[in-house]
């Protein structure tokens, strides 16, 4: 000990000891930064989406009154339906855009410049095919005056929700300014409204061209075939597994290979279970393309491991001791399993089996290979046929409205986001209830 | 009788087993079930069970071969250089299949009265717009041999029917009378039942494997007929990626690689300092209050489906990039960048590298802080001289899995980082990944002969190699390090 330290009092602090503190302050500050940066991204990105997409489950409608002239729609009279039919959705169209001109002038609105084209182009070409549906359901419609609530263009619906201003508008050749002020005089006189729109939700995908029509109902029922089949598919295979390897299988090259193989199965991008999807169940059996049942037999394979990982953890959690009690009274040990051992652990393995399931709900790429990029506008049939039909899924359906070139599909994207959000809470939500609930400490 | 219907027919046969046998064997017994060697539910499964079993594989053989043999049989009607082809054997047999279809319906639809459906092999146009009219249209390219040949198939079917509802129910039928009689008082009922349930829980264990051997089987396969048309050094080392449909095509997996790599370390120069801070903050400063609220938090990043930050990248990650900082500065223009996907992926892998690290930094035992703190040290010097170093292999682990999420992302490069394959350095160009790639060949009208569509097996198969190395490292180093404290 020939070195004594310099400093007297260990109440001063040194110029070391204050440059390590400030050193120690620094680096928890850090971690303290990193933690905000990460919520605040979160929060950003939530609130981006929430942004955007809120408005898509409201739509601008045009309400007037038109009067279904017998000429135009039941030339012939008498009403036959298959004569109805004859009548397409280009005749309704020109009726729906006299119509709604008679009803501007009516309304004594005068724009300069208003053109009979852009007064027909103010509406969805949906509304035509809308009204159609209505009068071949209800055929006594026909020579009344009635009511309509027609869609509007997406650009003039963007113009009610701000996303379309008199500057985007300038240059943009689907929309003209002379339609804007159209848009202006009739929100001043109440004609146009801004509601609550449930095609979004039950709705069918429309094309490129009319976005205000898109809705998220085949894909939503698309999603539910799937997870429907996932639960059927990969539940009781997941448990069976699990139940195999955590109690009876023997400690040998096997088991041990099968369980290396289960995490990595876990860790393998989603996209190379799409290439096995297309390779085995397209190509080699000759399933179809783009069904839910594909997805589901993909999903399902997807989703193994996970449920595998949490069954077998909710199984080791139950104590020995209650095994034990069973072989001791002389239960077997498939009786000790199954009549004790399981039911114990059926929390834990709900639990992870619906954050699997959740997992699955949200998984893109593999559903893209499979072929279900197809645009799909036939809802799917009723199960079990219908698990075979042409489907969309929620997740494809986001991405492929991202994919078009109209801004409003941003919107209707955004949407979509949310109502997939929606469902991932509430099924995480039960997990996390269903853990608090039964779980037993032990 | 179709398979729905005898699904239905062994469902009630078992059931039917099930009571015949528990029955006899409770009668074996006078009655009293404490005679019997097993409980008296177990003799009416191992009754169910035996009816059940072999009526179903039989069906399923059945199914599996019968289109095989109708197929040899019916392809008897063509010439032969058309079988030899083996591509126009499967559109002619497509077509044979579609008419003998149409045919049924038509039956059905009652446009076809069940005597005409017979003998109609010669008259095609009669035939078209009979099908016609029930909604199934005929290519130009059905002729009187397809129309012939569809007549065979629509008999060697019915033949098939037939004879598959005979054979499941004779099998069902002999299963349950074996079963009834080997029921007996002494039967060990329950050591069979658990046989086949033993036996049904280890054929599920191995669905993991057969995933695995699916998974490589297909994509080796479809690998080798991809270098059987192009060649495997042009794949590994060619600087070019320009597919093209017409053939010719450049198809070097280098700027791929490239991509995906760049890609990578920008997410993980985002994702690991702030992910490795997130997990020390938790584990060593924050309270037990605020680490139950900002943990679940920050793995609720993690639930996010990718393909909602694909969104966030397309329309707000990129075009802020560009407008602010690469417009400006002069470095590009474009919305899809290396830097938009990497941002957007690190925020993705924070929460893997946090919550795996947290769990590790925390298994890292009391004892070496304690021994730190008390010789003098800082907690911050605790941290970066004890529990990190000691921590370090299993936060090498969590960062290599991290790192394979990132190569194997999927959505978030395919909207946010373009899909031009190119070298360059520059972080605010688009590029693209083997991930987007694989999409891009594989989605749209294929033809599965042509190497610009079997490339994508070759990607993936690269893919999977990558990826399935890393996850081994990364296991290995956490298995090992796990050992070390316990």
């Amino acid at each position: 000990m020939t070195d004594t330290p310099k400093s007297g009092s260990i109440f001063t602090q040194t110029g070391l000891m204050a440059k390590r503190n400030a050193s120690e302050k620094r680096f928890r500050f850090y971690g303290l930064v990193a933690v905000v940066a990460s919520l605040m991204m979160l929060a950003f990105i939530l609130f981006t989406i929430f942004s955007a997409g809120l408005s898509s489950f409201r739509q601008t409608t045009v309400t007037f009154s038109l009067e279904l002239t017998e000429a135009k729609l039941d030339p012939k009279g008498g009403r036959d339906p298959a004569k109805l039919a004859k009548v397409t959705t280009v005749g309704y169209n020109k009726l729906i855009g006299t119509g709604f001109a008679a009803a501007i002038k009516e309304h004594g609105i005068e724009i300069e410049g208003l053109t009979d084209k852009d007064a027909a182009g103010f509406l969805s070409d949906e509304a035509a095919a809308n009204l159609r549906d209505r009068v071949l359901a209800d055929p006594t419609l026909i020579g009344q005056t009635v009511e309509i609530n027609a869609l509007v263009m997406g650009r003039i619906d963007g113009f009610m929700k701000g996303r379309v201003t008199a500057e985007s508008a300038a240059n943009d050749s689907n929309i003209s300014a002379e339609q804007l002020a159209l848009a202006k005089a009739l929100d001043d006189k109440g004609l146009l409204h801004l509601s609550f729109n449930p095609a979004f939700i039950t709705g069918t995908d429309a094309s490129d061209t009319r976005p205000e029509a898109a809705g998220l109902g085949v894909a939503i029922l698309g999603s539910a075939y799937m997870m429907l089949l996932v639960i059927v598919l990969a539940l009781p295979v997941g448990v069976a597994a699990s139940i195999y390897l955590e109690e009876f299988a023997p400690k040998n090259k096997l088991t041990d290979l099968i369980e290396v193989n289960i995490s990595n199965l876990a860790a393998v991008p989603s996209i190379v279970f799409g290439i096995l999807g297309l390779a085995i169940f397209i190509n080699f059996a000759g399933l179809p393309q783009s069904s839910s049942l594909v997805g589901a037999l993909v999903l399902s394979l997807m989703t193994l491991p996970t449920i595998i990982i949490a069954t077998r953890a909710s199984l080791k959690a139950v104590p020995p001791s209650i095994r034990d009690a069973a072989l001791g009274v002389g239960a077997s040990k498939m009786q000790t399993t199954f009549h004790h051992v399981l039911p114990l652990a059926i929390p834990g393995i709900l639990t992870g089996a619906i954050i699997g399931l959740a997992r699955a709900l949200g998984e893109t790429a593999p559903l893209l290979l499979i072929g279900m990029v197809a645009f799909v506008r036939e809802y799917p049939g009723a199960p079990p046929a219908g698990f075979s039909d042409p489907a969309s899924a929620l997740p494809v359906q986001i991405y492929q409205w991202t994919q078009r070139s109209d801004p409003a599909f941003v919107e209707r994207a955004s949407g979509a986001i949310i109502v997939l959000l929606v469902f991932l809470l509430v099924m995480n939500t039960t997990a996390i209830l269903l853990r608090r609930r039964f779980e037993r400490r032990w | 009788m179709s398979v729905s219907l005898l699904l239905l027919a062994i469902a009630l046969l078992a059931l039917i087993g099930f009571g015949l046998a528990r029955r006899r064997a409770l009668s074996s017994a006078g009655g009293n079930p404490r005679e019997l060697h097993s409980l008296p539910g177990y003799y009416g499964w191992h009754g169910a069970l035996m009816t059940a079993l072999p009526a179903l594989a039989g069906l399923l053989i059945w199914l599996l071969v019968q289109p095989v043999l109708i197929e040899r049989s019916v392809s008897a009607h063509f010439p032969a250089d058309m079988i030899a082809a083996d591509s126009s054997l499967a559109l002619t047999m497509a077509d044979v299949r579609r008419v003998a279809g149409g045919i049924d319906v038509a039956l059905t639809a009652g446009a076809m009265k069940t005597d005409d459906a017979g003998r109609i092999t010669t008259d095609l146009a009669q035939v078209r717009d009979t099908l016609k009219a029930v909604g199934v249209a005929l290519g130009s390219d059905v002729t009187t041999e397809v129309l012939a040949a569809a007549q065979d198939y629509r008999r060697l079917a019915a033949l098939g029917a037939t004879g598959r509802a005979l054979l499941v129910l004779v099998l069902a039928i002999a299963g349950m009378a074996l079963a009834i009689r080997a029921t007996d008082k002494d039967f060990r009922a329950r050591n069979r039942v658990e046989q086949v349930t033993l036996g049904a829980l280890m054929l599920s264990s191995s669905i993991a494997i057969l995933t695995t051997l699916g998974i490589i089987a297909s994509m080796l396969t479809e690998t080798f007929h991809f270098f059987e048309a192009y060649p495997i050094a042009d794949f590994f080392f060619g600087l070019t990626w320009s597919p093209n449909f017409k053939g010719d095509s450049q198809l070097g997996i280098l700027p791929l690689i490239w991509g995906t790599l760049y890609i990578s370390l920008v997410s993980m120069l985002v994702a690991v300092p702030l992910g490795l801070f997130a997990a020390i903050y938790l584990a060593e400063y924050a309270s037990a209050r605020a680490r139950a609220w900002i943990k679940p938090l920050i793995e609720l990043i993690a639930g996010i489906p990718t393909v909602v930050f694909g969104l966030f990248a397309l329309v707000t990650v990129g075009p802020f990039l560009r407008d602010y900082i690469a417009s400006p500065m002069g470095w590009g223009d474009s919305g899809s960048s290396v830097m938009t996907a990497g941002l957007v992926i690190g925020i993705l892998n924070i929460p893997f590298i946090s919550s795996l690290s947290d769990d590790i930094i925390n298994a890292v035992p009391q004892s070496l802080r304690d021994g730190s703190l008390a010789i003098g040290a800082t907690k911050s010097e605790t941290v970066r001289q004890v529990v990190l170093p000691a921590a370090l292999p299993g936060i090498m682990g969590a960062v290599l899995m991290a790192a394979s999420r990132a190569i194997g992302e999927t959505m978030i490069v395919s909207m946010g980082a373009g899909a031009a394959a190119r070298l360059d350095l520059n972080p605010f160009e688009a590029m693209t990944t083997i991930t987007v790639k694989i999409v891009s060949q594989l989605t749209g009208d294929t033809d599965f002969g042509s190497p610009e569509t079997l490339v994508a097996f070759a990607l993936g198969m690269t893919l999977f190699v990558i990826t399935l190395g890393l996850n081994i490292l990364a296991l290995a180093i956490v298995r090992k390090y796990r050992e070390q404290y316990e």
